[in-house]
């Protein structure tokens, strides 16, 4: 009993750790501009895949140089679908923004689909496949390279808004826009960072667990869902709660699979979700808002 | 009087071609086709299409079906069963079409069926469950083996290893659905006990935790339905977790790049598939080798490697024309009537011998048992 | 009389369309799916439209409707007018019930809960096979019948749809005009002034969403007899997500914009078959290049851009308090 447990934790720690990376990049964009991106999970897509790509056939990247060039990309694409599709519709209500996100979520997705076909592909483990026993229970070396990768991200992103300059300057810009210009910071710039930043972590999810769970043209739709529950269970604008929502969402659906039902697993997942919600209406760790009139 | 030359030729040649178009249209036999060439089972349509369009093609150059040009008429349906409707009322109404080949999977066959049997049109499905056929419907056939059948052949073998109980995954799309129920249903029959039911989502990206429970029965095989990367993951988590009990996959995994996915993890895994998959490794004497490897050899040179799903559409284009060629005409009724007296007719999927009572005409021997050796097919004897 | 003339000239043009087209692909048959989207469009809007709150889960009830139908005619054989009736009975009890704690959440926190109860209720539809006939769907679902016309052709559905789909807009019209209408545009506004002038918020929030909830459920119902056949598929959260597109894409608070807005959806696609491979990426494209030039929607934005160029003094938000005052819609 205690060994199955032990195995629905590790399956749980590392689904979940995957979709805190698209938590966090949600609640970094939100923060930032108030957008929630709905294109998220196609950053995830598009890391995975153009790594594969760099790196596939004879002529191909030796694989460190195929990743570095995938996130590199990657994090071109985010900062073009700032600068191209978000800043010209600053203004525009909430709603008009979702369904702007949505169309590039389903444009990048079609423009994938054009370059890579409707393929599954596989990428290679990074260290091998041979599973580590801990007790009964069973890991892959790459479950640890999603778990200790995620984690290094996740402070990495911590560091950044709380002790550089650019991250307080960010934060500046999301509590309040005119205030952040008077005082000096270029708001252009720094919603592009936060974009790059927010495409960066996509990326890194992509590739750390491609491995484990291949990719194709359409993978990012059903990370990204996940990835937006996550962040708003942890309660949207807060990082760190995106990602202790993310890591809760990926323990919940393995338990739930493992003990009650892996039919009603995703289900399961969606009632506590709402069942968090109506009992804490702004999620686990968000701010409570009060309406201006 | 120029601007009258003009004029009259401009009528003439008008008139011309009104009369070619209708002689076109009366030259011409249309085969419409709805698949699903993308979304999630799109490596269903994907490689239906090419092989529709390949063998179309080829028919053409071949001076057609009596004198008559083939015309392929297809829509997308992504999969989606409501599109499938609407399409198949286009292609019936709009295109006029005079045989549909298509609907990629069970659903989308499933959702047309009361349109093809209220307008009188001649259906070949390219989907797998064996509703479509079951009961009989008079304008609906079908090429694929069913989940059914799938299910029976891998007990065959279970039992002749001595295996009687068995654990059950299966992805919660339509195939794993379906080929769930048909699993429970069918294995009293064979006195296997199901030991365990779990499931899995189609976008699922690790089934660890239905797989450790899986292990802690007493389980003596595993046995996986699903198509897409659920199929591949499984095959690895069961691997990873040390499971060493015999696992099978189902006839949804029956391409190459399952095995590419899967890598080792593969190896020792059997299913259920159509001989096209070892066509090279079948006896000459095999009245199927010449078709499956001719199949084979056109399908490669252009498109990469083969799936028993091209096969299918392969098998339904040729049943639907060979039948006109019988009837010697496109009427809808004649041309049913001669894909029903369909005898002998030497597919990828097996030898086909439809009847009144059975609109797929194969049976149980049309599936070999396959173990994967070596990174490759081998048959199981 | 001038604040309907819009719904007379639509009324008339879907009348007029089969006198001309009467076998017609995109009008008996795209046009039913259309008319449904309409339907399904405009109860949307009154809900994210007027009373500003968003659902991404609008296709479950729309699925709720349209499974109580199949299966109660289908497999117990109830006369489809009972089912219907049952279906709406259904909708309108959990409507009712998670209408209180989901509307008590805002902005992406009540898109979230919303969309996690479609999901919900797709996943009980996939994983209920014996009754709902699982992924792979459910057929042979019998044709409706109107004292003892039986609706059995494209042209008799396209009809019957249109005429359901009329009646549905004349509805949502003469709501927005009424003074629950005004309550909720006053919640778009602002819950909280709307509160202080007396509105009770929750309960005008709960009787638009079950309102909105029974219309889609009505439309499930029809869906359900005119195809024949029903999937889990159908209901899925894109759809939802489809929803939501069609009433932004026209222009929210706009009842022709919300129809405007599921007409071209319901076109596009079919008109987009032909690029093959290249439709996913141009469908994208068009969504997003219309949103960020009209963020208003193409309906009302190309109205407020047609009202500017009239009077060229007026300002746009002048143009849009007018047009609150006028009421139309």
């Amino acid at each position: 009993m205690w060994d199955q447990i032990l195995q629905f934790l590790i399956t749980g720690v590392t689904v979940g750790a995957t979709y805190a990376l698209v938590a966090l990049g949600f609640a970094i964009i939100y923060n930032a501009s108030d957008v929630v991106n709905f294109a998220q999970g196609e950053f995830v897509m598009i890391g995975a895949m153009t790594a594969i790509a760099l790196s596939a056939g004879d002529g191909g990247l030796p694989l460190p140089l195929a990743l570095i060039g995938a996130v590199l990309i990657t994090i071109a694409v985010g900062i073009l679908l700032q600068r191209f599709a978000i800043a010209p519709a600053r203004g525009a209500s909430v709603v008009t923004t979702i369904i702007i996100t949505i169309g590039a979520s389903i444009f990048l997705r079609g423009v994938a689909l054009l370059v890579w076909g409707k393929d599954i592909f596989a990428m290679p483990h990074f260290s091998g496949e041979i599973p580590l026993h801990i007790g009964n229970a069973t890991l892959l070396p790459q479950n640890l390279w999603v778990m200790g990768g995620a984690a290094l991200l996740v402070m990495g992103v911590h560091y950044f808004f709380n002790h550089t300059i650019i991250g307080k300057a960010i934060l500046a810009c999301s509590c309040n826009r005119t205030a952040a210009h008077l005082v000096g910071i270029n708001v252009g710039l720094m919603m592009l960072v936060a974009y790059g930043l927010s495409a960066f972590l996509g990326a890194m999810a992509g590739i750390l667990v491609a491995p484990i769970t291949f990719t194709s043209y359409d993978a990012g739709v059903m990370l990204g869902l996940k990835g937006f529950s996550a962040a708003i269970l942890g309660g949207m604008g807060n990082p760190m709660g995106a990602v202790a929502g993310g890591l809760a969402l990926g323990l919940i659906e393995s338990l739930a699979a493992g003990l009650i039902s892996s039919g009603y697993k995703d289900a399961i997942g969606f009632i506590i979700l709402l069942l968090v919600l109506f009992i804490r209406p702004s999620g686990m760790f968000g701010k409570v808002s009060a309406e201006r009139v | 009087m120029n601007i009258r030359k003009t004029m009259t030729a401009l009528a003439v040649s008008t008139l011309m071609s009104l009369t070619a178009a209708q002689a076109l249209a009366a030259d011409t036999i249309k085969v419409g086709s709805f698949l699903a060439v993308t979304g999630g089972a799109s490596f269903l349509g994907d490689t239906e299409l090419k092989t529709l369009q390949m063998y179309v093609d080829e028919v053409n150059a071949k001076g057609g079906i009596d004198g008559m040009q083939v015309e392929l008429i297809h829509y997308d349906t992504g999969g989606d069963s409501k599109k499938a409707v609407n399409f198949a009322k286009r292609l019936i109404k709009k295109d006029q079409v005079d045989v549909i080949v298509g609907g990629s999977t069970s659903g989308t066959s499933m959702a047309v069926i009361d349109e093809v049997e209220s307008e009188g049109i001649p259906f070949i499905s390219l989907a797998g469950s064996v509703k479509i056929v079951e009961p009989v419907k008079k304008w609906v056939f079908k090429v694929p083996h069913t989940d059914r059948m799938a299910a029976g052949k891998i007990f065959e073998d279970m039992k002749k290893r001595g295996i009687s109980k068995v654990a059950l995954i299966s992805g919660d799309g339509g195939f794993g659905k379906s080929g769930r129920g048909e699993t429970l249903a069918l294995a009293p029959e064979y006195g296997i006990e199901i030991v365990a039911d779990e499931s899995y989502g189609a976008k699922d990206t690790d089934m660890t935790a239905q797989l450790t429970k899986i292990r802690d029965t007493d389980a003596q095989a595993v046995l996986n339905f699903g198509f897409g990367t659920g199929p591949a993951i499984v095959t690895k988590n069961v691997r990873q977790l040390g499971i060493t009990i015999p696992l099978y996959q189902s006839h949804g995994v029956a391409s190459k790049k399952y095995i590419e996915l899967a890598g080792d993890s593969a190896e020792g895994v059997r299913l259920p598939a159509a001989a096209l998959l070892v066509a090279d490794k079948l006896a000459d004497a095999d009245p199927q080798k010449p078709v499956l490897v001719a199949y084979q050899t056109k399908y490669e040179a252009a498109h990469g490697a083969v799936s028993t799903f091209g096969g299918h559409a392969f098998d339904g284009l040729y049943i639907a024309l060979e039948a006109i060629d019988r009837a010697n005409s496109t009427d809808k009724a004649k041309v049913r009537d001669e894909i029903e007296k369909t005898t002998n007719f030497i597919g990828t999927g097996g030898i086909f011998n439809m009847s009144a009572t059975d609109h797929l005409g194969l049976g149980l021997d049309a599936f070999k048992m396959l173990e994967i050796k070596n990174g490759d097919w081998t048959l199981v004897e | 009389m001038r604040r309907l003339a819009g719904f007379y000239i639509l009324a008339a043009g879907v009348a007029l369309l089969p006198v001309f087209f009467p076998d017609n692909y995109f009008i008996t048959v795209v046009g039913v799916t259309a008319g449904i989207h309409v339907i399904l469009a405009v109860s949307l809007n009154l809900l994210m439209g007027y009373a500003g709150q968003i659902s991404l889960g609008h296709a479950a009830f729309f699925g709720i409707g349209a499974y109580t139908s199949a299966i109660l005619s289908a497999r117990y054989g109830w006369n489809p007018w009972l089912a219907m009736l049952t279906g709406l009975l259904l909708t309108g009890v959990i409507a009712y019930f998670i209408a209180r704690p989901i509307l008590r959440l805002k902005g992406h926190y009540l898109a979230m809960a919303t969309l996690g109860f479609g999901i919900i209720i797709n996943i009980v539809l996939v994983q209920n096979g014996q009754l709902t006939g699982g992924p792979d769907g459910l057929g042979d679902i019998p044709s409706l019948t109107i004292f003892g016309w039986e609706v059995d052709s494209d042209l008799h559905w396209y009809g019957v749809i249109g005429v359901a789909m009329l009646a549905v807009i004349w509805l949502s019209l003469n709501i927005i005009d009424s003074r629950s209408g005004r309550a909720l545009r006053a919640l778009h506004g602002s819950e909280v002034a709307a509160e202080m002038m007396g509105i009770n918020t929750t309960t005008t929030k709960t009787g638009v969403f079950v309102l909105a909830a029974l219309i889609a459920s009505f439309a499930g119902s029809l869906f359900s007899h005119q195809q024949g056949f029903v999937s889990p598929g159908s209901f899925s959260f894109f759809f939802s997500i489809e929803l939501v597109t069609m009433v932004v894409l026209g222009g929210m608070a706009s009842t022709y914009g919300a129809v405007f807005g599921a007409i071209v959806l319901t076109f596009l696609p079919e008109l987009l078959v032909v690029f093959e491979d290249y439709e996913v990426m141009i469908f994208g494209a068009i969504l997003m290049l219309t949103m960020i030039f009209l963020p208003q929607g193409i309906f009302v934005g190309l109205r407020n851009l047609a009202y500017k160029l009239r009077k060229k003094n007026a300002t746009p938000d002048s143009i849009a308090g007018k047009e609150q005052n006028r009421g139309t819609a």
